[in-house]
C-alpha cells in the first residue's frame, strides 16, 4: 500500500481530462500502484473498472473515485481465471459502453530462492499470475478494444524484465511480458490497438517492500542514480501517458521508470 | 494548473518539424520557451505564433556547434524568463543513405559535429543553469537509428552516441536532480524525411516499416517531449522513449 496520502480528484476539471471519454480496466487495482493508477485515470476523466481479488479494498478504491466525482465499478478479478476476465470486460462494456484501455498490473513477488531450490509450484504460480494472467487479460480485452475502434494495453513489467533478477521466476515472467507486449503490438496494430510495457524500478509499496529490510534497502538505493525509491504516482503517470492519445505513435516499446537503474 | 507551469525550456532546432511542434506544445502546457535555430525567419515565426496565442516565447539564433551561441541562448533564457529548467536538444542532420566506403571524412565529421557534439555542447552549457534552478530535464532527440542499423552510417553513429551521452549525463547529474533522457522517433512526417523520400512510393515505403503503417506526426513526438519535460516523469532518467509506431519492435 502506498504510504502517501490518497489522491483526491481535483475539483471540477478546468480542462478536459487527458483520458476524457475513455474506459479503463485495471487489474490489481485494490492497492499499491494499481490503486494509484485507478485514481489518477479517473482524475483525468476515464471511467475505471477496478479489478482485484481483494474485493473489499477494490470496492473502497471504486467508492473513493465515485465520492470524488469520478465513475468507477469494481469487479472480482483473479487474473488466472478466464471467466473473471470475461466478466470484467463485460462490466466495462455494459456499465460504461466500451473498453479503451487495459492496464495489466496484477502481479506477485516470488519467494526468494536459489535456482536449484526453487519449487516447481512456485515457478508455476509466479508465471501463471504474472505472465499467463496478462495473456488472459489481453485475450479478453482485444476484441472489446477492437469494437471500440482501438485502444491501449499497458503491461506492467519491471526492471527485472530488462536485467538480471535474483528472483528467477519473477524475472522470467517480467521478461516474457516485455516480448508478449511486442507480439501484442504486432497483432493489434491493424485494429489500432497499441501495446507497451512499463518497467518500474524499486518502488515504495508493500509489494516491493515485503522482502526488503534496512540492510537490503541501503544496497537497493545505492543502485539507483536518483538515490531514492519510486513513488507509485511516478509510475502511474507513465501509464497515463501510454493510456492517452498523446502516445498514439508509441507501440511495442518499453517505458522505463527506474531512476536510472538500468542506465548504469 | 498546466503540466509545465513555471518551467523555462530551451528548444534547439525549433523553427521546423519536431522542434517547432514541441515548442508550441511546451508553451501550450505553460512553459516559457526559448525557440532557437539557424533559420531566423522561421524561428521568429514560431516564437511569434506562440506569443500571439497567449504563450511566452522568444527566438534566439543558435548554431549548435557554437559554444558562444549556446551560452547566449542560456543567458537569454535566464534574462528573459528568470531561469532554465528544460532543454530539448533537437537539432540533427542526415546526410542520407550511403555505403560506408562512400562516406567522405568531411561529411562524417559534419554529421557527428552537428548531431553529437552539438548535444554535448548543449548539455554543457545548460547544466550549470539547471543546477542553479534546483534541477531540470534534458531531452535529446535520438532516433530509431540510434537503436538499430541506419542506412546512413554517420547518422546512425551520431544517434548511437546521443543515446550513450544521455545515459552519462543522467548518471553524473542525478544528484543535482537533473534528469536526462532521449526520445527516439521513428519515421516522422517532416521536411527532413521528405528530403530523402521524395516520391509517394518512397514515403509509403517508410510508413510500411512501422506496425501502425503510417508516419508519425511531429506532435506525437512532441507529446513525448512534454512528458519527459514535466515532473510527471520525475523518476525517468537515462532511458529512451521510443516513439516509432513499432519499427524497432519488429
Amino acid at each position: 500500500m502506498t504510504k502517501e496520502p490518497a489522491l483526491r480528484i481535483v475539483e471540477s476539471q478546468v480542462r478536459p481530462g487527458r483520458l476524457a471519454g475513455k474506459v479503463a480496466l485495471i487489474s490489481g487495482a485494490a492497492q499499491g500502484l494499481g490503486a494509484v493508477e485507478a485514481v489518477l485515470f479517473a482524475q483525468e476523466g476515464a471511467k475505471v473498472v477496478v479489478g482485484d481479488i481483494a474485493d473489499d479494498l477494490a470496492a473502497g478504491v471504486a467508492a473513493e473515485i465515485v465520492r470524488s466525482g469520478g465513475d468507477a465499478r469494481c469487479v472480482h478479478l483473479d487474473v488466472t481465471r478466464e471467466d473473471d476476465w470475461s466478466r470484467a470486460v463485460a462490466t466495462a462494456e455494459q456499465e460504461f459502453g466500451a473498453l479503451h484501455v487495459l492496464v495489466n498490473n496484477a502481479g506477485v513477488a516470488q519467494v526468494p530462492s536459489s535456482i536449484p531450490d526453487l519449487p516447481r509450484a512456485e515457478w508455476d504460480r509466479v508465471l501463471g499470475i504474472n505472465l499467463t494472467g496478462m495473456l488472459l487479460g489481453t485475450q479478453a480485452a482485444m476484441p472489446a478494444l477492437a469494437r471500440a475502434g482501438g485502444g491501449s494495453i499497458i503491461n506492467t513489467s519491471s526492471v527485472a524484465g530488462l536485467v538480471a533478477s535474483k528472483a528467477v521466476a519473477y524475472g522470467a515472467a517480467k521478461g516474457g511480458i516485455r516480448l508478449m507486449s511486442k507480439a501484442t503490438a504486432l497483432h493489434g496494430a491493424k485494429e489500432n490497438i497499441r501495446c507497451n510495457s512499463i518497467h518500474p524500478g524499486p518502488m515504495d509499496t508493500n509489494f516491493d517492500g515485503v522482502y526488503r529490510n534496512e540492510t537490503t534497502l541501503v544496497g537497493t538505493l545505492a543502485r539507483i542514480p536518483l538515490g531514492r525509491l519510486a513513488r507509485p504516482i511516478e509510475v502511474a503517470y507513465g501509464a497515463l501517458y501510454l493510456a492517452s492519445d498523446e502516445s498514439s505513435f508509441v507501440t511495442g516499446t518499453e517505458l522505463i521508470i527506474d531512476g536510472g537503474v538500468t542506465a548504469i | 494548473m498546466r503540466r509545465l507551469d513555471g518551467k523555462v525550456a530551451l528548444v534547439s532546432g525549433g523553427a521546423r518539424g519536431i522542434g517547432a511542434a514541441a515548442a508550441r506544445l511546451l508553451a501550450g502546457e505553460g512553459a516559457a520557451v526559448v525557440v532557437s535555430d539557424v533559420l531566423d525567419d522561421e524561428g521568429e515565426t514560431v516564437a511569434r505564433t506562440i506569443s500571439e496565442s497567449g504563450g511566452r516565447a522568444r527566438f534566439v539564433r543558435l548554431d549548435v556547434t557554437s559554444e558562444a551561441d549556446w551560452q547566449r541562448a542560456v543567458d537569454v533564457a535566464r534574462e528573459t524568463f528568470g531561469s532554465l529548467s528544460v532543454l530539448f536538444s533537437n537539432v540533427g542532420i542526415n546526410n542520407g543513405p550511403k555505403p560506408v566506403v562512400d562516406v567522405s571524412l568531411a561529411e562524417w565529421n559534419h554529421v557527428l559535429t552537428v548531431n553529437l557534439t552539438g548535444m554535448f555542447l548543449g548539455a554543457r552549457a545548460t547544466i550549470p543553469a539547471m543546477r542553479a534552478a534546483g534541477g531540470g530535464s534534458i531531452i535529446n532527440t535520438c532516433s530509431v537509428s540510434g537503436l538499430v542499423a541506419s542506412g546512413s552510417p554517420a547518422y546512425g553513429a551520431s544517434k548511437g552516441g546521443v543515446r550513450q551521452l544521455t545515459k552519462a549525463i543522467a548518471k553524473q547529474y542525478a544528484a543535482d536532480n537533473i534528469r536526462c533522457n532521449c526520445v527516439c522517433p521513428g519515421p516522422t512526417d517532416t521536411a527532413a524525411i521528405r528530403a530523402f523520400n521524395v516520391t509517394d512510393d518512397q514515403l509509403t515505403g517508410k510508413a510500411a516499416t512501422t506496425m501502425l503503417g503510417r508516419l508519425a506526426r511531429p506532435a506525437e513526438v512532441a507529446a513525448a517531449v512534454v512528458f519527459l519535460a514535466s515532473d510527471e516523469s520525475s523518476f525517468v532518467t537515462g532511458s529512451e522513449l521510443v516513439v516509432d509506431g513499432g519499427v524497432t519492435a519488429l
